[in-house]
């Protein structure tokens, strides 16, 4: 979900852009990160924890902590909270540490 | 190989103030920052902010950031860097960054680090389920990109973030049931704790979160009461039904790079964890490398500004650069930071820096 009345602020948005999620459509605007697209929505699970594959969503949401890497483009351990969402982007969610071979 | 007099690492108000101070009294500067934009978390500070005048007192954080970023953006003697990452410090003094992929190095005759801070985390069973996030990050998500957080929220801490981000949530229309607390009191500046009683939200002292519960995402909270000795008081135990849990437990200070350099460390408690040893001018025990801002402890954004100014007027100065005017311009900075400091609230930082200054004193 989008806010859409705010006292203060408006926010500039991209152009509409389509991506794909786990083999599924969704929209996002452009330049947007990731994560933020995703949350909008309605996913909260962006990866899986390396040893109990226990679910994980984004926590510090400015690139520190990486608790959001996700598979972007083919390419494992991307910081899905900073990485500007593009049109045609395929965004995987990652299991454990990624895999640079597959 | 890039090359600058001054480097700055990171364009947050500490950043900025700093490159704008260095550049003020004549050195080349090189601004790197990791963020497309400049501003740090200015650009998600909605509130306005305290201080005198010459901290931008009754303006809003995010036009605070505009300000800086504009006259960085005017000033010829600053190249600034956007979307590049400081990766090293090597022992030639040359800092590595990369940016879209390239590498590069830089070599500069002094270097301020303002790299800010992280989030803590806290642990409880399941603290790691999607849903709970660190408050700055449920600030980001909705104050910059303008996304829904949640449907409920719950705040963990009653500090001024906590109790700020819970006023922005409100703003944005979300729901905020509850602001847990563990200590007996409210830490926040009571101007902003009152706004957000007077919206009906209930702040709840002495207590903590027993565990969050949900399988694939946060379904419920559950919170209990503790004692004076921080123990769970049996029977006390509510549920909260919320999708988001905002933690702001406090922050701790970024300084890989610092370690990286070589610079004299030591935990302080009260500045929230390990600092580099520094003068009152903000230099480090390595000479030429600066702090300034979180890095250098955690305060509010105002005195990192100052800080920054100190740390860029005395790069400049320690490379030839405004000696008529150091003097003058940096006592002026130093007392203003003293009276951002003073007062009841100012109490912690006061502790942290007279700790930091013994320990310096020790160490050097």
């Amino acid at each position: 979900m989008r806010i859409e009345n705010h006292p203060i602020l408006t926010f500039e948005k991209g152009p509409k852009v389509k991506f794909i999620f786990d083999g599924k459509e969704m929209e996002g605007f452009e330049g947007e990160p990731v994560a933020a697209a995703l949350h909008a929505a309605g996913v909260r699970v962006l990866s899986h924890s390396q040893i109990h594959n226990r679910p994980r969503g984004f926590w510090c949401a400015i690139g520190n902590c990486s608790s959001c890497n996700m598979r972007i483009d083919g390419v494992p351990n991307v910081r899905s909270c900073v990485e500007p969402l593009k049109e045609g982007m395929t965004v995987e969610t990652q299991k454990g540490k990624g895999d640079l071979n597959a | 190989m890039l090359k600058t007099d001054v480097l700055v690492i990171g364009a947050g108000p500490a950043g900025l103030k700093a490159a704008l101070s260095a550049a003020g009294q004549g050195a080349e500067v090189i601004l790197v920052e990791r963020d497309p934009f400049l501003g740090g978390q200015l650009v998600k500070q909605t509130h306005m902010f305290f201080g005198s005048k010459e901290q931008y007192a009754s303006e809003r954080g995010i036009n605070i950031g505009k300000i800086l970023a504009r006259d960085v953006d005017e000033n010829e003697k600053i190249r600034i860097l956007k979307d590049t990452t400081a990766l090293g410090y090597y022992e030639d003094k040359r800092v590595a960054i990369e940016s879209q992929g390239k590498f590069e190095t830089v070599d500069n005759k002094a270097l301020i680090v303002t790299t800010g801070a992280q989030e803590n985390t806290l642990v409880f069973p399941n603290c790691d389920l999607p849903g709970i996030y660190g408050a700055g990050a449920v600030q980001t998500l909705m104050n910059v990109h303008g996304v829904v957080p949640g449907n409920k929220v719950a705040m963990v801490g009653a500090g001024n973030i906590g109790v700020i981000v819970s006023y922005q949530l409100l703003q944005a229309g979300i729901d905020v049931v509850a602001i847990i607390e563990a200590l007996p009191k409210i830490g926040a500046y009571l101007v902003h704790a009152s706004k957000v009683r007077r919206m009906g939200v209930p702040i709840l002292t002495s207590h903590t979160v027993i565990e969050a519960q949900g399988t694939e995402r946060l379904e419920r909270v559950v919170i209990a009461k503790i004692d004076d000795k921080w123990q769970p008081v049996p029977g006390t135990e509510q549920t909260l039904e919320v999708d988001v849990l905002c933690v702001s437990v406090g922050l701790t200070p970024l300084t890989e790079l610092l370690f990286m350099a070589g610079c004299r460390m030591a935990h302080i408690g009260e500045l929230g964890g390990h600092v580099a040893l520094r003068d009152k001018n903000m230099e480090t025990s390595v000479s030429n490398i600066f702090v300034a801002g979180d890095v250098s402890g955690i305060e509010e954004a105002s005195a990192a500004m100052v800080e920054g100014q100190v740390a860029g007027l005395t790069a400049a100065r320690n490379l030839g650069y405004g000696l008529e005017d150091y003097e003058e311009k940096v006592t002026a900075a130093q007392r203003e930071l003293d009276n951002l400091r003073r007062g009841p609230v100012g109490g912690k930082i006061r502790a942290g820096l007279e700790k930091l200054y013994k320990e310096g004193e020790v160490a050097v």
